[in-house]
């Protein structure tokens, strides 16, 4: 209403002279004049020049005198006409700050005789400081003694009194747009969503962080990769197996007794449940048979295999021995049925018993895919590599002739790093031995190809991670897990 | 698909017995048509006026069949009929002749040039000597509404006339002329109307005709036939001539087919030739008639011969997948209306020459001819045989699912080490070893790695423990697995998988915990039941030394323990130096499978 009633004016008019008589003109309170002044002000709409006054205004005591008349009327009314009045008795009768100057006041002014009795000396008086104060109060001036005697008597101050003098400033306008800073559902209802204005959005701040979950950058990554595979029609195989006996872990992969990675300094080897009850009998036979002696055309380690090396429990090194048992189930069924070529994969944990340091850990991810067919090859190992890899983003890759004592040939798999401008090692791979497939009773001509990697090394180099207990375990910090980006991998 | 409607009681008599509804369902299903609709003509008409009187039980019953689309042999109860009698083995299909007339007692058409202009093809046949009954005269009618509709393209591409030949006097002359040009009283009118008059009576007062003037209207010359007499038979693709109209008592029947597709107005006069000639004096045979166009060329219509191809036994075989031998096949066929015979080339090719008869125009290649043969074996006969494909991981899969609805729910992902102190898995949870529950490592090569977890939570406290810094509140959340011991496995111990989830902030944050507990049961689609109800979950008071007395429950799923929720311990909170108040769910997905 005063921002209206301000440009309003100004409309037809030169000047607002003075800001306080265009407030009591209209009735407007000052200080909503002032305030919105100043606003109109700081948008240019409008041109000001300060006025200063002086005033005499009542204080708290001024005013309740105007109402209610000065104590020393008070006093004087509280005295009986005729007789006197007992001082004590006279005090019952008053408020005890306004008998008090009360008395003082009239004393002066003779209207009464003070003493232990209180009489009227006048009877009639006049309350010329109520008057006094109630023409201050209206604004109109007093003599000069009259203000000294009442600013004696602390019932008036003086007050500086603030206002503007208004003219049209260079953003002038009849009507002032507030620039809004959102659409509302009211400006929707109300249909003047046309004519707002927004203020001018910071673009160069980011906007509040979101509340949301996160999952977790190896799971993203290790999700990529799933679907990789299944572009590839590898089948997933279960893994929910930890803990392990020797036999598939080692003895069923063709790894003699006496291999180093049997030793407890690396393996995890388990105090409870201490050793496997149960494995199949007539296999168990044919394996032991390979590792002593040989067959199908090898020579066999020729050492003495022990049945309670195989049975010792362990937490499995690696996913390969989830893929001994499934080729092993994969080969009875071929016994009775024809052979069905497989493709699988798995993505899961595994254990090794070694010293935790920035890029090793106790517990991993391993990546394992392997082909199960008639007449695989050596280039079908190295095309579907090329594959794989190249769907990670790595195509540039060359094979290092390697050992691995249960695939023969054994190859490392290198990748050129454009980042680190060398190769690196990603993976290992190689065609399984006859040995180990044959003892499960597969037909000649099915081999087996299979490569592995780690999860965490892949993960650690897409997001820029060097320290893998950043990355994995509970000395994570939570603020970075939240802040990783989407895996694209196998996308683009 | 083109839906034909038969009366039911005329269908059956023509199929020689009565079938259930559910009956002939599959009989229509096998053959690979379907039974669309059962209805009656009194229904239809009551729809059509939004009436809802009460069906009489004396009205006839319509069935409402769905043919397909290229099958117009189908289009009539004689088609279907017949078809379905030859699928049945009932009948053999019918030998289809030109009737051996000379040249000179041929019927002539003459096409004049104009024609090319506007509508240049025709074709024509006679049916002689034919015998009408009221059913037979309206299929005869309907079979041409039906080819209209569809081969014909609404009579754009081609316009069947039928005319009673008696009444007409050959040959007959196929001309286009001006519209002022031509008068004739059109059927079902009395008077003479000049063509261009026609055109805008019906354009005012025939709904049905209307649709069709649009094919001649902006033509300046309109097509037209003549016979001798200068009668006009008809004004194509409009009207017929009063004069010439068919009756039930008609016994020659003289067809005309004009068209701007000559391939369709063929195929449109064979059907109607091939399904009718059945009801005339020498079943199945066919008065030719002579086209002669201006440049002097003559052709004979209709065209009756068969079309012969030669499939090899092993396309059929090795397409449907079924090892038939050649007298299979040849039997299949025949049901299929296709003559069929073994011809044997070379010493190990088997091949079958199939004779398609004019009624199946369909029938364009040997694919054609191997699906009827896979239609007649009965396709639920033919052995299923599967493709090579993916078996899921049923419990992944799950797992993937539910670690993504808790992440909407706000939780922060975490991955934490299978392996673990003894202490922390038990004394510092406030639990004590019974010996029988944790797989216990032999060699640690620190106490890290001494024993294999049972529960998830040390691993989610370990991560608070170390997150002191970051803001509260912390919502984590963890799927993985546990191992126990396992009497009954061949290693003595079994992993189970567990969903963890743990919040910590100033305040515990128990009733979020428990509201993700309801969201984890919703999105598996399981009721919150009451107490002692085993067709959803329930929550039950728990007693578990790791959580606080009172504020912690059981999640009973099916009448079984699945998990449990709380608030951690202040001791165990303690033990793992997390300075504040954490609520903690965990949940042995498996059970959901």
């Amino acid at each position: 209403m005063a921002e209206e009633a301000i440009l309003g004016y100004l409309e037809n008019h030169e000047e607002i002279s003075d800001s306080g008589e265009f407030a009591a003109e209209r009735g407007i309170d000052h200080a909503e004049i002032v305030n919105v002044v100043k606003s109109l002000h700081g948008f240019r709409f409008v041109d000001t020049q300060d006025i200063k006054r002086e005033t005499w205004v009542l204080t708290e005591e001024g005013k309740k005198y105007a109402a209610e008349g000065s104590p020393e009327v008070q006093l004087f009314l509280a005295v009986p006409a005729e007789g006197s009045i007992s001082k004590d008795e006279l005090q019952k009768k008053l408020d005890s700050g306004i008998f008090k100057i009360g008395c003082t006041q009239a004393g002066k002014n003779k209207w009464v005789e003070m003493g232990k009795h209180i009489s009227r000396k006048v009877q009639h008086v006049e309350d010329k400081v109520k008057d006094l104060l109630l023409r201050i109060q209206d604004g109109k001036t007093i003599d000069k003694d009259d203000i000294n005697s009442l600013k004696a008597r602390k019932l008036i101050v003086l007050q500086t009194w603030k206002g503007y003098s208004v003219r049209k400033g260079p953003n002038y306008a009849p009507k002032r747009k507030k620039p809004a800073t959102d659409l509302t559902r009211e400006n929707l209802q109300r249909g003047d969503w046309k004519e707002l204005e927004f203020k001018e959005y910071n673009f160069s701040a980011k906007g509040p962080p979101p509340e949301c979950g996160h999952l977790h950058p190896l799971n993203k990554v290790k999700d990529r990769l799933k679907d990789i595979f299944r572009q590839l029609n590898f089948e997933e195989m279960p893994t929910n197996r930890y803990v392990e006996s020797s036999f598939w872990n080692f003895d069923a992969l063709f790894q003699p007794q006496q291999h180093p990675a049997r030793d407890s300094h690396d393996t995890f080897f388990l105090q409870v449940p201490s050793t496997t009850r149960q494995l199949p009998e007539d296999y168990v036979e044919q394996v032991k048979e390979v590792h002593e002696s040989g067959g199908y055309g090898s020579r066999g380690y020729g050492y003495e295999w022990k049945r309670d090396e195989a049975n010792k429990n362990l937490l499995r090194t690696h996913t390969t021995a989830i893929s001994s048992q499934m080729l092993y189930a994969l080969a009875q069924h071929a016994k009775v049925h024809p052979f069905s070529p497989k493709r699988y994969f798995s993505i899961d944990r595994v254990f090794r018993n070694e010293a935790v340091d920035r890029t090793h850990l106790a517990e991993f991810h391993q990546i394992e895919g392997l082909v199960c067919d008639r007449g695989l090859t050596l280039s079908h190992l190295i095309g579907i590599l090329e594959d794989f890899f190249s769907r990670l983003g790595m195509s540039k890759l060359r094979f290092k002739p390697a050992y691995n004592p249960y695939t023969e040939p054994s190859m490392e798999i290198f990748s050129y790093h454009e980042g680190f401008g060398k190769w690196v090692e990603i993976g290992n791979s190689g065609m399984f031995r006859p040995e180990m497939l044959r003892p499960m009773g597969f037909p000649e001509d099915v081999s087996v190809i299979a490569w592995g990697l780690s999860l965490e090394r892949p993960t650690m180099i897409l997001y820029g991670i060097d320290n893998i207990r950043d990355l994995f375990g509970h000395k994570v910090d939570l603020t970075l897990m939240k802040r990783n980006p989407l895996c694209l991998i196998g996308i683009r | 698909m083109p839906t034909v409607n038969v009366v039911r009681d005329r269908l059956f008599a023509a199929l020689g017995r009565t079938y259930t509804q559910e009956e002939f369902e599959d009989l229509c299903f096998s053959f690979g048509i379907e039974l669309d609709d059962v209805t009656t003509d009194e229904a239809i008409s009551r729809k059509e006026r939004h009436e809802e009187e009460k069906a009489n039980e004396n009205e006839e019953i319509i069935y409402k069949i769905e043919v397909p689309a290229n099958r117009y042999d189908l289009l009539c109860l004689e088609g279907l009929a017949q078809a379905l009698r030859i699928f049945n083995k009932q009948d053999k299909t019918p030998t289809y002749t030109v009737a051996n007339i000379s040249k000179e007692s041929m019927h002539k058409m003459q096409v004049k040039p104009e024609t090319s202009s506007i509508r240049p093809y025709i074709v024509c046949a006679v049916l002689r000597d034919i015998t009408f009954d009221e059913a037979s005269y309206n299929s005869f009618i309907d079979l041409q509404d039906k080819l209209h509709q569809n081969i014909c393209r609404r009579r754009t591409l081609v316009a069947i006339g039928t005319h009673d030949l008696d009444t007409l006097q050959g040959p007959f002359t196929y001309e286009a002329l001006p519209p002022q040009d031509i008068n004739f009283i059109p059927l079902k009118q009395v008077k003479k109307y000049r063509a261009d008059e026609l055109m805008e009576f019906y354009r005012e007062h025939d709904l049905k005709l209307k649709k069709f003037l649009h094919i001649i209207e902006n033509s300046p010359v309109f097509p037209v036939l003549y016979d001798s007499n200068r009668t006009v038979l008809s004004l194509p693709p409009i009207i017929n001539g009063a004069h010439s109209a068919i009756t039930l008592k008609t016994k020659n029947v003289f067809i005309e087919c004009t068209a701007t597709d000559l391939t369709k107005a063929k195929i449109v006069l064979n059907t109607m030739v091939t399904t009718f000639s059945a009801y005339c004096k020498r079943k199945f045979e066919v008065e030719p008639v002579e086209v002669i166009y201006s440049d002097g060329k003559a052709y004979v219509y209709p065209d009756l011969s068969s079309y012969n191809m030669e499939v090899p036994l092993s396309y059929i075989t090795g397409s449907i997948g079924v090892s038939f031998k050649a007298e299979e096949v040849t039997s299949l066929l025949n049901r299929m209306q296709l003559q069929a015979e073994q011809s044997v080339s070379g010493a190990d090719q088997c091949n079958i020459n199939v004779s398609i008869p004019p009624s199946r125009s369909d029938v364009l290649h040997p694919c054609d001819v191997m699906e009827d043969v896979a239609i007649a074996y009965g396709y639920n006969n033919i052995p299923k045989r599967k493709l090579p494909s993916l078996k899921p991981l049923a419990l992944n899969q799950l797992e993937d699912l539910i670690r993504v609805e808790v992440a909407m729910n706000g939780f922060t992902e975490v991955l934490t080490w299978i392996l673990c102190s003894y202490r922390e898995n038990f004394s510092m949870l406030n639990k004590k070893d019974d010996g029988s529950t944790a797989v216990i490592v032999g060699n640690p090569r620190s106490s890290d790695f001494e024993a294999v977890r049972t529960s998830l939570m040390p691993g989610a406290l370990k991560i608070v423990g170390h997150n002191k810094d970051h803001p509260k509140p912390i919502k984590i959340f963890e799927v993985g697995d546990v191992v126990h011991l396992d009497e009954s496995k061949d290693v003595g111990a079994a992993n189970r998988r567990l969903l963890a989830a743990l919040y910590c902030g100033t305040n515990s944050g128990f009733e979020l915990i428990h509201s993700l507990v309801d969201r984890v049961m919703e999105v598996m689609g399981t009721p919150f039941v009451p107490v002692g109800d085993n067709t959803g979950y329930y929550i039950q008071c728990s007693d578990a030394p790791e959580f606080l007395q009172g504020r912690q429950a059981s999640i009973i799923y099916k009448g079984k323990c699945i998990g449990i929720f709380g608030i951690v311990h202040p001791e165990v909170l303690n033990n793992f130096d997390v300075p504040d108040p954490c609520s903690f769910l965990e949940l042995d997905i498996e059970s959901f499978l």
